[in-house]
């Protein structure tokens, strides 16, 4: 076992070096075209894509009676480009929703494939064997002229991306803008449909045709959650589609009987799944820790506030208040409360004897601070956007929290460095 | 024809009967590509079943396949709602990894059964009257009436909630629907078809009878209820097309019958436009 691992790690077959050269380069393949599918938000597409080819590599098939690459490429192409064809034109003209459209078309053509499959299996053509690989998808069986379809297929690939990305990024995020702004969109779509259909093509008798899906998709979806930028994303897809290809390989070349294409789906979806839960900022986990931040020091500034608000109807800003006042003031949650008050305490802002706690000076400034910006924001609305005195304290409530200095500074400017709120209590002046 | 045939031809029926309901509502929600995601991804349902219990009947298969599907539909909408993730990645993401692991399972233990990934793509109606019988009629003719049965049944009862919850989702809560658990009833339903279709026509083509003769019914009906009554007309009428073509190319049923329905739709597309003229 562990030799055999071996083996396989360090490529010392050429057998084994045609196998990981060929998932290599078709899961590189999918996962750079994936990514435009997916941000164009089509990466069912693809899926219905690997349904629509099996007809076309059939009748490629019972044209010459033999299996060559490059004939059932072309036959696969054909087909695929025709039932997008279909699709568009079925949902343009409204006869069916895309997404019937899709569907129907995609089980059609599937449907006319495992005919033809059938019927070329009970003719008992000598060749035929080893069609099915387009079905169920068989890596082992990638032979060295495949792999140089595969390369060139690749290079081609790559090289029309490279071309046509500023037209393909475009199309992605805002097809509306390529259109007004002078691009041929309905080309562009064009390359991207043939490009897709390609990238299924040569993909599909590794995973077989249910599987193929996921390597358009899930590399591209995984890739997305650790940038922003689409050339980022492309290199992080089709790494994360080239490393789910290596492992798939590996487990089916460790125990033989095991089929490639669903072990690359597991470990690209392990990915993705590792992705979306601890990808920075976008991730699960990062976005949940920002919404607990922001929760706190929500809580910390409304509780400095009360304070402040407290010490204004006493006339002393820093006198000492008891956990029961502050909470027959506001509706805090009993726990939250007791919570902020200890952060607050660590921080120094507020001091803490006995059962009360108060202001430090330090604490003092920062409540004034965010009083000040809620009742500048409460005076912007009333005056700017005309709304009641009595119906301006609930935004504020929220705003004052995320206002920033410059906004603040240009508050003051636009108000002209005001006193008073519209409740008529002091606005307190800047530190 | 003789009584093979016949069970043949019955058995599609059902299975087709059994299919349409849910699909004509998946067709009317424009939901069909996540029907197509839960016949697939239910895959590892109905092998865990099926290694339990021995068989690819009765209870424990109903009952794995709906928790299955319920549970495939929860995470593709936590997937989506948590993750944050555009609803048609997260189909695929979810089904796809559901059917790969499904693809393993019945690799892993295929000594130990007789279901092989050929069966699981495309299945095969020629196999149904050599199964064993309960009193007189193979066990897939029996679970299907009884699904078939069942999902009348259920938009029977239901079906002032489905019109509303698919027509007029507002209406439906004003109306004190709940929208949410009669799409959870719907995914159930969408699983229980495909548990009755999986034997004979393998789970990629379950999807073809789902939408099939629902988007052509939905060239012609005005109202719901003529569009399921449609639906399963047609439906019946591309079963019988479908296997004289099958038997006429010695090919598979399944197969045969989804060819059919594509091109029963291009031919309703054509007589709606001769029609409209």
């Amino acid at each position: 076992m562990g030799e055999q691992a071996l083996s396989f790690l360090f490529l010392r077959e050429p057998n084994i070096r045609l196998v990981v050269a060929g998932v290599l380069l078709l899961s590189l393949i999918s996962a750079l075209v994936g990514c435009f599918t997916f941000l164009r938000k089509r990466s069912l597409m693809g899926d219905a894509i690997a349904h629509s080819v099996l007809p076309g590599i059939c009748v490629a098939f019972l044209l010459n009676n033999e299996k060559n690459p490059a004939l059932l490429l072309l036959g696969a192409l054909l087909s695929g480009l025709l039932s997008v064809a279909l699709m568009e034109a079925i949902s343009r003209r409204r006869l069916a929703r895309p997404d019937t459209a899709l569907s129907l078309l995609l089980s059609t053509f599937f449907g006319l494939g495992i005919v033809l499959l059938t019927y070329i299996q009970h003719q008992g053509f000598a060749a035929q064997a080893g069609l099915e690989k387009y079905l169920f998808g068989k890596a082992a069986g990638i032979t060295s002229a495949d792999v140089q379809l595969l390369g060139i297929s690749a290079i081609l690939i790559i090289a029309s991306i490279l071309l046509l990305r500023r037209g393909f990024t475009l199309l992605a995020f805002d097809e509306e803008y390529a259109r007004a702004a002078g691009w041929p969109v309905p080309a562009l779509q064009f390359c991207l449909s043939v490009l897709t259909v390609w990238a299924v093509s040569v993909g599909i008798q590794a995973v077989g045709v249910v599987l193929m899906a996921a390597l358009l998709i899930t590399p591209a979806l995984a890739a997305r959650f650790w940038t922003h930028s689409i050339a980022r994303m492309l290199l992080l897809a089709a790494c994360i589609g080239m490393l789910s290809g290596y492992t798939g390989a590996f487990v089916s070349f460790l125990s033989p009987g095991m089929p490639t294409g669903p072990w690359i789906v597991v470990a690209a979806t392990l990915l993705a799944g590792i992705s979306m839960l601890f990808a920075p900022r976008s991730g699960v986990l990062a976005r949940w820790q920002t919404h607990r931040n922001n929760r706190n020091t929500m809580l910390r500034e409304n509780i400095l506030k009360l304070f402040y608000q407290l010490g204004e109807k006493s006339g002393n800003l820093q006198q000492s208040v008891l956990e029961e006042d502050l909470l027959n003031q506001r509706a805090f949650a009993p726990q939250a409360l007791r919570r902020g008050l200890r952060t607050l305490e660590l921080k120094g802002l507020l001091l803490h004897h006995l059962h009360a706690y108060q202001l430090s000076d330090e604490g003092l400034r920062e409540a004034r601070r965010v009083v000040r910006l809620h009742r500048l924001w409460e005076l912007y609305l009333q005056r700017y956007l005309h709304l009641a005195p009595d119906h301006v304290h609930d935004d504020a409530e929220a705003m004052e929290h995320v206002i920033t200095p410059e906004i603040e500074e240009q508050l003051e400017h636009l108000l002209q460095n005001p006193e008073r709120d519209p409740h008529n209590t002091a606005i307190p002046p800047k530190a | 024809m003789n009584a093979n045939d016949l069970l043949i031809l019955l058995t599609a029926c059902l299975v087709t009967l059994a299919c349409v309901i849910p699909g004509s509502f998946l067709v009317l929600r424009r939901m069909t590509m996540f029907g197509d995601a839960l016949s697939h991804a239910v895959l590892p349902g109905i092998v865990v079943a099926y290694l339990l219990s021995g068989s690819l009947h009765g209870w424990p298969m109903l009952l794995s396949a709906t928790l299955t599907g319920l549970l495939v539909t929860l995470l593709i909408e936590t997937v989506q709602q948590k993750m944050r993730v555009q609803s048609d990645a997260a189909i695929g993401l979810i089904y796809t990894f559901l059917f790969a692991i499904g693809v393993i399972l019945v690799t892993l233990f295929s000594r130990q059964t007789d279901l092989d990934q050929e069966c699981v793509l495309y299945g095969d109606l020629a196999l149904i009257p050599f199964e064993t019988r309960y009193a007189g009629l193979p066990g897939a003719v029996w679970t299907t009436l009884l699904i078939d049965l069942a999902l009348v049944l259920v938009v029977w009862m239901g079906y002032r909630a489905f019109w509303s919850a698919t027509f007029d989702a507002g209406f439906a809560r004003a109306s004190g629907f709940s929208v949410l658990f009669w799409h959870y009833v719907l995914m159930a339903m969408v699983s229980l078809a495909t548990v009755s279709a999986f034997e004979s026509v393998g789970a990629i083509l379950v999807i073809s009878l789902m939408v099939g003769p629902p988007a052509l019914a939905a060239l012609f009906a005005r109202t719901l209820r003529q569009m399921l009554v449609l639906a399963a007309l047609f439906g019946l009428l591309s079963c019988l097309l479908g296997y004289l073509l099958a038997t006429r190319l010695d090919a598979s049923i399944a197969g045969a019958i989804a060819t059919t329905n594509g091109l029963l739709f291009g031919l309703g597309i054509a007589l709606r436009k001769a029609i409209s003229h």
